[in-house]
């Protein structure tokens, strides 16, 4: 591979991502993340929005701190396509050679981010939760979690530019919107062939869900084992309903069947990071805590006073869950 | 319908450990499993074979031991396991493992690439969709269920957040399943017994016709400049006391105070 002239590559740029017209508040807290990294490497700060009918969004994210928008508003765009939207950024970031590219770990960015860091030689660093500059070098240290969270890794790509990520949702601290604030907005040409796929959208099933999505939610009440069984269960629902929250589960509760797999935290559930987390009779494994422990506020309750999950929580309660809870939800309705 | 699972073995992380010291992590202590996620993968390529018929082959790369889940896969039902290995891999990130994984599918031929939706160690869900990229296969990812399937065409539904996306691909494609597209099957006894003496097809770089330096830790992108124990110290959680009633009064009085209570 020929020698890469890093000083080619400058800007940082956050990738917008947006659903059916609605933007994705991950890509407002990249923003946050992305100025203050653009501020200190003295550079332009850019998103990436693609899509059909979003020329409307740009100023939104001029607004949240971009000084430029590189925007591909056309049909093919309506949907996410990998195949579109990998070959479309790689385009651009080809074009204009930023030096760091960074998207939400979602399931969009984790399922495109991947061809794109093939496309453009370059490697990639999922799911980060925080970002340092190492400035005499201009690299960027991505951090983040492995091994179910028992390991953090700081990770650095020095021989290739872009650095990419993907960052973690609801981690980073988005920027008080400012109407006022100018920007540019970009228009890049792209290549037919970029906008040439194999796959294409059949159509979207929304979740007809009556609870909250738990990955959205500011305050969740999970279960674990400890509940004991599934009709207990609703102690933790009535609890979070209460507080206006989302159910949670901890692996084991899902694996005895009760409560569905759509509300597993943890590893190999969903990562969540409410304002408010609530623990009932979960004790802790490290698989669980990757899931949750970004959380805001923990409270934990369990009846072994060592659970690891004391560990990680600000306020705990050692005793029984069937007097706690109720005790707890009869409170807060009284107000 | 030639069908290829991407397979991988992973420390126990159930059991795994952290060395305070060093934050490294205590490999030898923990033990080695599939990575959880690509049972459903091999039990998805199974469940395609007995559909259109084909082949099913799992590849992994990894050391010699590594053939213990190559073993595991055929007495699940899988035709065919080879394991890529070779001392100029070793250290390779996704970027790295990827281009390898792709070299072999090229080699063996693959009308379907299966990945399960990530491995439970670097948990980084990256390699499966660049693989595809190498191909320059279509990938679908978080595929929950597979609606149709032809020789020449696949409707998946894929789980996003907000819901699911129903999408359409020609083949060759990739995919990366999550656990509740089904429920793996376990291994037979007829398996076990064909498993027991089954010899993995081992596959150098240079078989697979790989450009070294494509590979290994030297020419892996990613670089990790450090890592350490991310284990807290138990018990630091300020304890609220007293019976269920007073507790709840407590708690509550916190909650109020952070504004939770509205």
């Amino acid at each position: 591979m020929a020698e890469l002239n890093k000083s080619e590559f400058n800007g940082v740029w956050i990738f917008a991502e947006q659903r059916r017209g609605k933007m994705h508040n991950v890509a407002f807290e990249l923003l946050g993340k992305g100025r203050e990294l653009a501020d200190q490497l003295k550079v332009s700060l850019s998103a990436v929005l693609l899509g059909n009918g979003v020329t409307g969004m740009a100023q939104d994210l001029i607004a949240a701190g971009a000084d430029k928008v590189y925007l591909v508003d056309d049909p093919k765009l309506d949907h996410f396509n990998d195949e579109l939207y990998a070959n479309v950024l790689a385009d651009i970031a080809s074009q204009y050679k930023p030096e760091i590219i960074l998207t939400g770990a979602t399931a969009v960015g984790r399922a495109f981010f991947p061809r794109v860091s093939i496309l453009l030689n370059a490697g990639l660093t999922a799911d980060c939760t925080a970002f340092e500059l190492d400035m005499a070098e201009r690299n960027l240290f991505q951090i983040r979690p492995a091994f179910g969270g028992s390991l953090m890794a700081k990770i650095m790509t020095p021989e290739r530019r872009p650095q990419m990520s993907t960052a973690r949702y609801k981690v980073f601290k988005a920027l008080v919107k400012d109407p006022s604030r100018k920007g540019e907005i970009i228009k890049p040409q792209i290549k037919a062939d970029s906008l040439q796929a194999r796959s294409q959208f059949v159509e979207f099933i929304e979740e007809v869900e009556t609870t909250i999505n738990i990955a959205e939610a500011d305050i969740i009440v999970s279960g674990g084992r400890g509940i004991g069984g599934g009709e207990n269960f609703k102690l933790v629902r009535e609890l979070a309903q209460a507080l206006g929250g989302a159910v949670g589960a901890s692996r084991a509760a899902v694996d005895s069947g009760w409560i569905p797999y759509s509300h597993q935290v943890g590893q190999t559930g969903k990562t969540v990071s409410p304002k408010l987390y609530i623990a009932c009779g979960i004790s802790g494994s490290v698989q669980h805590l990757a899931g949750m422990q970004s959380s805001d506020i923990i409270v934990a309750i369990n009846k072994d006073p060592e659970a690891p999950i004391f560990g990680v929580a600000k306020y705990g309660i050692v005793g029984d869950l069937n007097e706690i809870l109720p005790a707890l939800t009869e409170r807060i309705k009284k107000g | 319908m030639k069908i290829v699972v991407c397979i991988k073995q992973v420390p126990d992380t159930t059991n795994i450990k952290v060395d305070p010291e060093t934050g490294t992590l205590k490999r030898e202590t923990a033990g080695t499993v599939m990575n959880p996620f690509d049972m459903y993968a091999i039990e998805e390529a199974l469940r395609i074979k007995e559909k259109l018929g084909g082949t099913v082959t799992v590849v992994t790369m990894g050391p010699p031991m590594a053939k213990e889940i190559l073993k595991v896969a055929i007495g699940m039902g899988a035709d065919e396991a080879v394991l890529l290995c070779d001392r100029l891999l070793a250290g390779s990130d996704t970027w790295a493992t990827s281009y390898a994984l792709a070299k072999t599918a090229e080699k063996l031929g693959c009308d379907i690439m299966l990945f399960g939706k990530q491995a439970v160690d670097g948990d980084t869900a990256q390699v499966g969709p660049s693989a595809a990229q190498y191909l320059k296969m279509p990938s679908l990812t978080w595929v929950k269920k597979i609606r149709e399937i032809s020789d020449k065409e696949i409707v998946v539904e894929r789980m996003m957040e907000d819901g699911i996306d129903v999408v359409k691909s020609s083949l060759p494609v990739a995919l990366t399943v999550v656990k509740e597209i089904n429920e793996p099957r376990l291994e037979s006894l007829k398996g076990k017994m064909r498993a027991k003496k089954y010899e993995p097809q081992v596959l150098t770089l240079a078989d697979i016709n790989g450009d070294e330096k494509m590979v290994g830790v030297k020419n892996s992108p990613t670089r990790v400049a450090k890592s350490w124990s991310a284990t807290r110290e138990a018990g630091k959680a300020e304890l609220i006391e007293g019976d269920a009633g007073a507790r709840a009064e407590n708690l509550f009085g916190k909650l109020k105070t952070l504004g939770f209570i509205k």
